[in-house]
């Protein structure tokens, strides 16, 4: 895998295959965490540690653990467990190393084991049948699109909430015509590469 | 509350997909056919009423349920993704481009928020029968929301609404094409990227929004006259 294919992969990981906008993974909290930028900022970096060691360490646990004793079709449930266990541990190790941080991301952190984000970019990692460096690249740009997007839509939430919106669209529904202008945008993309 | 009643809440009191907006990742996702929302529908359907019934014969029990509580979002997940393995390998046997359409969000179907929520709100407090009535309803609630999102994006988007297209000799087929072609505009390709999910999704909830305004100013009016 050359550096120039990396970069490629990078760039279509963070924008043209965007998580939330093209592939429509975690969804739930974009909608639901994105009223606040501060929230949504900090969800953005819960998900982009959480995402990073869920694929490398389902990644490995698939390759070394389930591939050579012809178990691949443990795999979901294998996932599943490994995330929930990492939410959890991650939980533990910012309380216990940086408090403040906790008290930032700390609320986020359970709401990630729903995010299909997580298991999604784990099941990907293997269904795209990437190899180490690959999977690196993918778990972390993926997330970082997901950051990336996800503060931009705060950004515009905070301004919606202001104006004058007709009194069925208030709400969710504005927020989907929004991110359905986003899409349209980040579309538009796919002509870089 | 009777049965019938815990049946037909999960379609439009609460449906899971336009009221309390669970489950949306699927249904932007999976919606480009109506073919496909009702794949997805019948194995949301499968999972769910088999994950409720599970789950309530666990918690039926008062001392297993005080045992189990500590530990339970682990041993619903473990549950909810062996039925989501089983519903996968049935698919990929019997229905392979069913299969294909849904790629990965079939077994995202564990980590579909409805029924982790259905275990946790419902199931875990409830009979074995009460739980399972309610995830029918859930299920078909769920369904009937993405059939409803899928056939707006198939008709506004391909123009024509084909089910079981090579299965079958004749499949049901819906064609708007020749009111398209009077018109003169081609279907509105936009409908079956991105765009068009979002754009569905919220119309369909503004319009929801509207409707159940009307209803509450109506019974504004109505207390304000007696």
């Amino acid at each position: 895998m050359s550096i120039s294919a990396l970069i490629s992969l990078a760039f279509t990981a963070l924008i043209i295959e965007n998580v939330i906008l093209t592939q429509f993974l975690g969804i739930c909290p974009f909608l639901g965490v994105s009223k606040k930028r501060s929230s949504a900022v900090g969800m953005g970096m819960a998900v982009v540690a959480v995402i990073l060691l869920a694929g490398i360490i389902t990644w490995t646990l698939y390759h070394y653990v389930l591939s050579p004793l012809k178990m691949e079709y443990m795999q979901t449930i294998v996932f599943i467990l490994v995330i929930a266990a990492l939410v959890q541990m991650v939980e533990l190790i910012v309380k216990k190393i940086s408090p403040a941080l906790y008290k930032a991301l700390g609320i986020y952190l359970p709401l990630i084991t729903t995010n299909c984000a997580v298991l999604g970019v784990a099941l990907l990692n293997i269904r795209k049948d990437f190899g180490f460096a690959e999977m690196l690249v993918y778990s972390l740009f993926i997330p970082l699109g997901f950051l990336l997007v996800i503060t931009i839509f705060s950004m515009l939430r905070e301004k919606i909430e202001m104006a004058p919106v007709p009194k069925a669209f208030k709400g969710t529904p504005i927020a989907l015509v929004v991110a359905a202008i986003l899409a349209m945008i980040f579309s538009r993309f796919g002509g870089l590469i | 509350m009777n049965q019938k009643q815990n049946f037909f809440k999960g379609i439009i009191k609460e449906n899971p997909l336009f009221v309390t907006i669970l489950g949306t990742c699927p249904s932007l996702a999976i919606t480009t056919s109506l073919e496909n929302a009702i794949g997805m529908g019948i194995a949301v359907f499968f999972v769910l009423v088999l994950s409720n019934l599970i789950i309530s014969l666990i918690t039926v029990n008062p001392k297993m349920k005080e045992l189990v509580k500590p530990v339970r979002i682990p041993v619903y997940i473990v549950v909810i993704a062996t039925l989501v393995t089983i519903v996968e390998m049935v698919l990929h046997a019997f229905l392979v481009d069913l299969y294909n359409s849904l790629g990965v969000f079939i077994p995202l179907i564990v980590v579909n928020c409805i029924i982790l929520g259905r275990a946790e709100a419902f199931a875990s407090d409830n009979k074995p029968l009460d739980s399972v009535v309610d995830g029918m309803g859930m299920a078909v609630g769920y369904t009937l929301a993405l059939m409803s999102i899928s056939f707006f994006r198939e008709l506004l988007g391909r123009g024509l609404i084909t089910i079981w297209g090579e299965k079958s000799v004749n499949p049901i087929q819906l064609n708007l094409v020749p009111i398209f072609e009077f018109i003169g505009i081609e279907p509105i390709n936009m409908f079956l990227q991105p765009v068009g999910a979002f754009l569905t999704f919220g119309f369909i909830l503004a319009v929801l929004a509207a409707i159940a305004n009307k209803k509450s100013a109506k019974m504004a009016s109505e207390v304000k006259q007696a």
